[in-house]
């Protein structure tokens, strides 16, 4: 039956089609890179050599409800997401996002600087800057030849 | 730790045949959907979007929402760690009352895309009181 679907197809859509089903395959596969989580919020964590930038989605929230802590190396935010069921008699068609409390730590390789530490809340995208810190930085050592 | 949240990983919308002229991806936005006498009421989560950047058609019954995301940008920084996906989100629906355009009201609030759908004068419900001969 497939065999007749192809035949009966234009041979370059169809080879289009299967480049497209490659494509997502191997998109698919190679989800190894993007470690996916169940847990919530999901978290990206950019690097360099002088701190590190966390970015974490939590659309819907109220910046002055989200807890941000830290412990040594260690980053925790903490939340909660109400939901947003308004008062009248409403039927529900359909419910995609969920609400409730959530806690997320995360450890980062490195000791932070702590009073530099700063969190910036937009369009539901949290950004904590963690600046390393400096006894923990790395250093260059010269050599001193005799 | 009572947790209610589900599954947080977006999803790739995938569109039959057609493609971006943009290599970025596109998720699709999770969405509640209520529904009262006179308005439908929509809520998408979109964390990256501006209230400028959502761009809502409504042709004969089918609303399409699309928010786009600017890529946010980190200078000397490199991505070490990733658990979300970042792009545009784009969802269809297929409305079966018929809505009054004028009256739509959309607004972005957190990343989350609030849209309300008054319905039609004509399509509202009726009551019709039957006489008594």
């Amino acid at each position: 039956m497939l065999l007749q679907r192809i035949a009966d197809t234009d041979l370059f859509s169809s080879l289009r089609d299967m480049q497209r089903l490659q494509q997502q395959l191997s998109r698919l596969m190679s989800v190894e890179k993007w470690p996916s989580t169940q847990e919530f919020p999901p978290i990206n964590v950019w690097t360099s050599e002088n701190g590190a930038i966390a970015r974490t989605e939590i659309p819907g929230i109220d910046p002055n409800d989200i807890e941000i802590s830290l412990v040594n190396d260690s980053l925790t935010i903490k939340g909660s997401r109400n939901p947003e069921i308004p008062q009248e008699e409403l039927t529900c068609h359909r419910q995609e996002r969920g609400h409730g409390q959530f806690t997320r730590s995360l450890q980062l390789p490195f000791r932070v600087e702590g009073d530099e530490v700063q969190a910036h809340f937009s369009n539901g995208v949290l950004e904590i800057t963690l600046p390393r810190a400096k006894a923990d930085q790395p250093r260059k050592i010269g050599v001193i030849s005799e | 730790m009572p947790t209610e949240l589900m599954e947080t990983n977006k999803v790739e919308a995938v569109q039959n045949g057609t493609e971006q002229t943009r290599t970025n991806k596109v998720f699709i936005p999770r969405t509640d959907i209520y529904e009262s006498k006179d308005h439908l009421l929509l809520m998408a989560d979109m964390p990256g979007v501006r209230q400028d950047a959502v761009d809502i058609t409504l042709e004969h019954n089918i609303l399409t929402i699309y928010g786009r995301v600017e890529t946010p940008k980190v200078e000397e920084y490199g991505l070490t760690y990733a658990e979300y996906g970042i792009g545009d989100y784009r969802r269809v629906f297929t409305l079966s009352n018929e809505i009054d355009r004028d009256g739509i009201q959309a607004s972005v609030k957190n990343g989350v895309l609030k849209l309300v759908l008054p319905k039609s004068k004509n399509a509202l419900p009726r009551k019709i009181t039957v006489q008594t001969a």
